[in-house]
């Protein structure tokens, strides 16, 4: 067993097997025994595969080891987040409903207190020892998998659980602020599952920050979404967690007839490791799927985007647009997934991601997938990589612009085809502030 | 203004300016005419500063300053301003906030207090009329899906908007009709002061037949072969630019 033994010099390994009995029996309470079931057998899938290595075709690309090096400790440290940590998370002008979980734990009754009719909020600790929610985490599609979401199911204990009755038609956005932050190396593994009712339509906007310091914080998210028939999601995710965060972030959704789910993914220089898996599971027919993305790295940092859209049913319509900007040593990775089944006859899907490799250590690693196997579809992808145009650049500067200046102006338009799609103005002015803080002056 | 004397450059180690003199002082507009190749475009590259262009021997005065040793930007902000024989297409940048950004780093440079937003609505409006640029266009992607004449206009707004010194329009009149070339040398006309000049590069007569010239240059192979006044232009248009490249071929036999 050449892959125990490797697994057993990580030392987050060997916490979470010798301690998972322990754990298991201090958090889970009421939980039903389908739930226990569930974890356990999610403990034992975690115990079999560890923790990915290049040597898995997901993570090929994804080298993860110089972050297993350290040690790590389990559970949820509640700790109260700074306003300073939370206001860096806040959109100015933006109106909105504003909620606040620190390591996945909802602070309630700070700003939440008029949330609309037709919305409903619950922790996740409480929903998951609810009888009649348990289901919802007994049968989870995204926690089913090997490594990082069987770790989440085998241990999650909190995070937020959403309800939108049918029918309610919720304008106005809700804005999630889920901040980090701990005092010694601490992993924590939220668990959020969101319900959309039949024709409801809903707007998040998720803003993930965390306190920069000598303290490392592993977070392992995994968000479940439900979209019921004819439902609506508008779904932003802003990441922009700082030094010392080492992102792991499942997200499946799962559409029914008709839904529509809109997908946009900002992640920002900061995190060392930042590694979405974002799948939309088409599972009626009818769907529509739009999946933007954009990521500006720095630094050492490490930034991978895995998406799969999973075409299962007919009629349905995709389309992906991830944007990269690859700065100084940074490592971008994009992988792209289209899957569509026999019965999917009749698939719209489109796929394309482009890169500006802007730093001369900076790598990108680009792999779009399309397995089809049903013949009367349309689909296609595209990637590009390049630099900057130097025709470009000096056209701005021989109008008097200097050359930041003009290098800023240049991945702000790269950027442009992602960000005019949000379609509120002050979340667009928050995110282009956001990367205007990172533009190299020098490449 | 701009004094230039003996200018050498060269691009992927080829010769292109061989010894370049020339003085423009305010209020003068000066035409560089010449045949394909002769380093019409080149001149105006180098005097903005384009990077792949290598200056071997040579001095550029402006203003009395030395313009080679600034970067481009600097020259833009000295007063310089060049017209794109090919303006590039900038998708995302919107051609306004371009202008706006251009123009506050050229304030701040000379020590002005940038424009608030209801100023610069005001100038932009005023010089849009003054060159008949298209407002709609103001508002779009620098340059992107726009027609050959719309860029060059463009860059007569972008001159309007700038108000350099010197102006060097690099065949700014190429790709035009007739009507776009009617407003473009309208637009430039009424920019025209005592206090700046032009260098208008073309290969045609037709345009100074609209922008009368003070002098009329011939480049040729990296030399200017003949100076005179807007009647040079004509005779070239009439008699074509071989006479001239013989000429130069005698006056270079004859000096060996």
């Amino acid at each position: 067993m050449i892959k125990m033994t490797s697994q057993q010099d990580i030392p987050l390994y060997e916490e979470v097997v010798n301690g998972f009995d322990q754990l298991s029996d201090k958090m889970s309470g009421n939980e039903s025994s389908g739930l226990r079931r569930t974890r356990r057998q999610a403990f034992e899938k975690f115990r079999e595969s560890g923790f990915p290595s290049i040597k898995s075709e997901d993570w090929k690309y994804t080298n993860i080891n110089r972050f297993l090096k350290e040690e790590y400790a389990l559970g949820v440290a509640a700790a109260p987040a700074s306003a300073d940590l939370v206001g860096t998370a806040t959109i100015p002008d933006l109106d909105c409903h504003t909620i606040v979980l620190v390591n996945g734990v909802w602070q309630k009754g700070s700003g939440d207190t008029a949330l609309p009719l037709g919305l409903e909020l619950l922790p996740v600790d409480e929903a998951r020892q609810n009888v009649n929610l348990s289901g919802l985490f007994e049968r989870s599609e995204g926690g089913k998998d090997r490594f990082f979401t069987a770790l989440n199911t085998a241990l999650f204990s909190d995070g937020l659980f959403i309800r939108v009755k049918p029918g309610a038609l919720l304008e106005k956005p809700i804005h999630i602020i889920h901040a980090f932050t701990a005092a010694h190396n601490l992993m924590v593994q939220p668990r959020h599952v969101w319900v959309i009712g039949e024709r409801a339509e809903f707007n998040v906007i998720e803003s993930v920050v965390s306190a920069a310091g000598e303290a490392r914080i592993w977070i392992n998210t995994l968000t479940e979404i439900h979209l019921h028939a004819d439902a609506k999601l508008s779904h932003t995710l802003i990441q922009s967690a700082g030094a010392g965060a080492r992102i792991v972030n499942h997200t499946t959704v799962r559409q029914k007839k008709q839904s529509l789910y809109n997908n946009y993914t900002f992640t920002l220089p900061g995190a060392d490791l930042v590694r979405n898996d974002l799948q939309a599971k088409l599972e009626e027919d009818h769907t529509e799927t739009h999946l933007y993305g954009l990521y500006l790295a720095a630094g050492q940092q490490l930034i991978d985007n895995h998406t799969l859209v999973d075409h299962q049913q007919p009629f349905c319509f995709s389309n992906e647009l991830y944007k990269g900007v690859l700065l100084e040593q940074s490592t971008g990775v994009f992988n792209g997934k289209v899957f569509v089944h026999q019965d999917a006859q009749k698939t719209n899907a489109f796929q394309q991601n482009n890169n500006l490799v802007i730093g001369k250590k900076a790598t990108i690693d680009s792999k779009p997938e399309l397995e089809i196997y049903a013949d009367d579809v349309k689909c296609s992808h595209g990637t590009t990589v390049g630099q900057f145009s130097e025709d470009a650049l000096f056209y701005l500067r021989a109008r008097g612009i200097g050359e930041a200046a003009a290098r800023a102006l240049l991945i702000n338009a790269f950027a442009f085809d992602v960000t005019e799609k949000i379609k509120w103005n002050a979340v667009e002015t928050h995110i282009n502030r956001l990367i205007s803080h990172h533009i190299p002056v020098t490449s | 203004m701009l004094s230039i004397t003996n200018l050498h450059a060269e691009v992927e180690e080829k010769q292109i300016l061989k010894g370049i003199n020339l003085t423009v002082n305010p209020g003068e507009v000066h035409a560089i005419m010449g045949p394909n190749g002769s380093g019409k475009s080149s001149l105006a590259s180098v005097l903005a500063g384009k990077e792949n262009y290598r200056v071997t021997a040579g001095e550029v005065s402006f203003h009395g300053k030395d313009l080679l040793d600034m970067d481009p930007e600097t020259r833009a902000r000295e007063g310089l301003f060049l017209a794109f024989q090919y303006p590039i297409e900038i998708p995302g940048v919107s051609n306004i906030n371009f202008l706006k950004t251009a123009l506050s780093e050229i304030r701040t440079y000379r020590g002005l207090t940038p424009l608030d937003a209801k100023e610069f609505l005001r100038l932009s409006r005023e010089k849009q009329k003054l060159v008949e640029f298209d407002a709609n266009l103001v508002n779009r992607s620098l340059n992107e899906g726009f027609s050959g004449g719309e860029k060059k206009r463009n860059e007569i707004f972008q001159l309007a908007m700038l108000d350099p010194s010197l102006a060097i329009l690099d065949e700014t009149d190429s790709g035009l009709d007739i009507d776009a070339l009617r407003i473009v040398s309208q637009g430039v006309n009424k920019l025209r002061s005592a206090d700046n000049a032009f260098i208008i590069i073309t290969h045609y007569q037709r345009l100074l037949e609209y922008i009368v010239p003070d002098f009329v240059h011939v480049l040729y192979n990296g030399r200017i072969v003949k100076s005179g006044t807007k009647e040079l232009a004509l005779e070239l248009e009439e008699k074509g630019y071989d006479w001239l490249k013989e000429e130069s071929r005698e006056k270079a036999v004859t000096t060996i």
